[in-house]
């Protein structure tokens, strides 16, 4: 593809990405205090404008006009910069995220641009890049509790830490299960005329893998792979180990209010601390988002297939937005929902369940996903399809 | 343009290289350490090793820095203390050895000797399929070692916390 | 590719100049009036008592090194998970004993209460 219209595309999408991402994180706030409030019988925010509707641009107002303490103690070089490192690792997430299929734009942009794939970038190495990004995001949190020097945010901050490490190990492996799920062309003519290789150009069949990000969704025409057996228990392993990795509810034991004020971000003010609250939930989308993207088929859904076969790209591009869109609010729902309903949980049982659980289930679980891809690789393709991505 | 880049990635990483043996807190020299390590993951890319570059980035930066600055923030040992110096023959030692690594690096430098072949096809760890292909055939054996010295690690982890376990604290 | 990798590059420069925009920005907006008690350490509003570096439980560092040594496990796993389907049964075997290695330390750590958080 030309790269012109790649450069083109890409200051657009980029563009879109960043409006998108701030007034999605915006508006998260509102629907997550409003459906809470609902969840609780309550009626939440609804002053601001209809429906509480200006409440999230009230609130970013109140904080750009708020005083800003940095405590005389402070580190102050690496206090200013806390609330970045959390918030830069979260943006980053979404340049290997595919928000749709694409986009026809030739009567735009000539003929080079008849394929614009909805997705920023795509790499043979998208998922680790996606891990890569995650495993930093510790920094932020940790030097946010350290540099303050409070005894409340050391200890909030070390806690998310080793909460966030521990995690990581059931997350990396529950991924891993979604990977090993994923087919990937086997002949250089059908790598040629996959989808991805039409949408980011054509690669040797050998560079191809079932890292990047596009294949994965590419190869969940069939099942989601929440609809396969091993899919749907590592999909419950990733959710459970997203949301530890998040610090949410049941896991948000960082900022247990009754025991470490507000923990890691206890001295944070001001625009400082917005910004470590916008990372937080710009970590929650990016995260719901790699979630739909690995297990619940990203934008996949009924008719896309078939609007794309009968020459309407792009309404097919913008259904297939749409469907990753939904998606991905069912993904936030169930999320805030759980928010409403479970406690927290106290530390120790937070780390059994990371390391006593999680870790050894995942890790069987990958066994297990190589056998059952082992046993039913020469089975009828339909239940090859269901166990595995091994029919190459 | 690619020579460009790459002198510049090299500079920033040389540069961050250098901050962190110069700061004086223990915490910026490990946040300039993982500075260091994304330069070199950036340098890994343009040698066309994403896999590589994508491990540095998580092994490197997302798991032993923290580590790293988990026992730095812990034992509150990151105001380097200008007490005496506890290995005093430590001095001579790491001169001796810089010494020598420079003068090593200066030989290579001038009389480059039989030119390691270099590979035409980079790819060749490039991708994660062929890296696969090779680590299950070539080096099987450094992979099973590898796991070996995993548990060497995990085993001298707990035997060392288990000791100090009386007295806990926070 | 490598022009993917340089898309990503530029995104990552934007993702950084993104949070500093608002930190310059209410800079000139927000008041600005310290005092010596406003500057001091959250306690509770108690008198701020003794350094916060101190010593802290031994298990932290243990959970950290355990993570570093699965983590390195993890990553072996990805590029097998990738070729397993052409590396054949040999691969799974290898990939299994891999496993098995490591899982034996888990257990020993297990067994020695390593895990435990007291």
């Amino acid at each position: 593809m030309n790269i012109w219209v790649r450069l083109i595309t890409l200051l657009f999408v980029s563009l879109i990405l960043f409006l998108a991402t701030t007034t999605a994180f915006a508006y998260l706030t509102l629907f997550e205090r409003r459906i809470l409030a609902r969840l609780q019988n309550r009626v939440g925010p609804n002053r601001a404008g209809p429906g509480g509707f200006f409440q999230p641009l009230a609130d970013a107002l109140k904080l750009f006009f708020k005083e800003e303490i940095t405590p005389a103690q402070a580190d102050k070089a690496v206090y200013t910069i806390a609330p970045a490192l959390a918030m830069i690792p979260a943006i980053v997430l979404f340049a290997v995220i595919p928000f749709g299929a694409y986009l026809d734009l030739s009567f735009l942009l000539g003929e080079a641009a008849r394929y614009v794939p909805i997705q920023l970038a795509d790499v043979n190495v998208g998922v680790l890049f996606l891990l890569a990004v995650t495993s930093i995001g510790v920094y932020g949190v940790t030097l946010g509790g350290w540099s303050s020097n409070n005894k409340y945010s050391m200890l909030g901050g070390i806690r998310a830490a080793a909460q966030m490490v521990s995690y990581e190990l059931a997350l990396g492996l529950s991924i891993l299960v979604a990977i090993m799920l994923t087919t990937t062309p086997t002949t250089q003519e059908a790598a040629n005329a996959s989808l991805c290789s039409l949408m980011f150009g054509q690669q040797p069949v050998a560079e191809i893998s079932a890292l990047s990000t596009c294949r994965i969704v590419e190869s969940q025409g069939g099942w989601w792979n929440i609809f396969k057996p091993t899919g749907l228990l590592a999909f419950g392993i990733f959710w459970l180990a997203s949301t530890a990795e998040v610090v949410r509810a049941p896991f948000d034991l960082v900022e247990a209010e009754q025991e470490l004020v507000g923990g890691f971000n206890t001295e944070y003010s001001s625009m400082k601390f917005a910004l470590f609250f916008m990372a937080e939930y710009i970590k929650l989308i990016a995260i719901s988002a790699i979630g739909v993207v690995l297990f619940l088929g990203g934008w996949r859904g009924p008719g896309v297939d078939l609007l794309y076969s009968l020459g309407y790209p792009n309404v097919a591009g913008l259904v297939s937005l749409g469907y990753f869109l939904l998606k991905l609010i069912a993904f936030l729902f169930f999320s805030i929902w759980v928010r409403a309903t479970l406690p927290r949980f106290k530390y120790n049982q937070l780390m059994d369940l990371g390391w006593k659980r999680l870790l050894p289930i995942s890790l069987g679980l990958v066994a297990v996903t190589a056998v059952f891809a082992v046993v039913t690789q020469d089975m009828n393709p339909y239940i090859a399809g269901l166990f595995g991505g091994f029919r190459r | 343009m690619e020579i460009a880049f790459f002198i510049i990635t090299a500079l920033l990483t040389i540069g961050a290289a250098v901050a962190m043996v110069l700061s004086h807190n223990a915490v910026h020299s490990a946040l300039w350490l993982v500075l260091n390590f994304f330069g070199v993951a950036v340098l890994y890319l343009l040698l066309n090793a994403p896999f590589l570059a994508m491990v540095q980035i998580t092994v490197y930066a997302g798991a032993i820095m923290v580590l790293f600055l988990f026992v730095i923030m812990l034992l509150g040992s990151e105001q380097g203390q200008e007490e005496v110096n506890g290995l005093p023959w430590q001095t001579p030692v790491a001169l001796v050895m810089g010494l020598l690594l420079v003068v090593m690096a200066g030989y290579a430098l001038f009389f480059p000797g039989t030119p390691v072949p270099t590979t035409q096809t980079p790819n060749e760890i490039g991708a994660p399929d062929i890296l696969a292909r090779k680590l299950f055939s070539t080096y099987l054996l450094p992979f099973e070692i590898t796991s070996v010295l995993l548990l060497v690690a995990l085993i001298g982890a707990v035997v060392l916390t288990m000791k100090s376990r009386e007295g806990d604290r926070v | 590719m490598l022009s993917n990798y340089a898309f990503i590059g530029i995104f990552a420069i934007a993702a950084i100049t993104f949070p500093l925009l608002p930190l310059i920005l209410s800079r000139f907006i927000r008041p600005r009036r310290p005092t010596p008690i406003k500057l001091s350490t959250y306690e509770c509003g108690l008198e701020a008592m003794g350094d916060i570096w101190v010593q802290f439980k031994v298990q932290y560092y243990l959970y950290a090194l355990a993570f570093v040594v699965f983590d390195i496990e993890t990553i072996y796993l990805y590029p097998w998970a990738v070729a397993y389907g052409q590396l054949g049964l040999f691969a799974l075997i290898e990939m299994a004993i891999f496993l098995l290695i490591l899982v034996a330390g888990l257990v020993y750590a297990w067994r020695k209460g390593a895990l435990e958080w007291i």
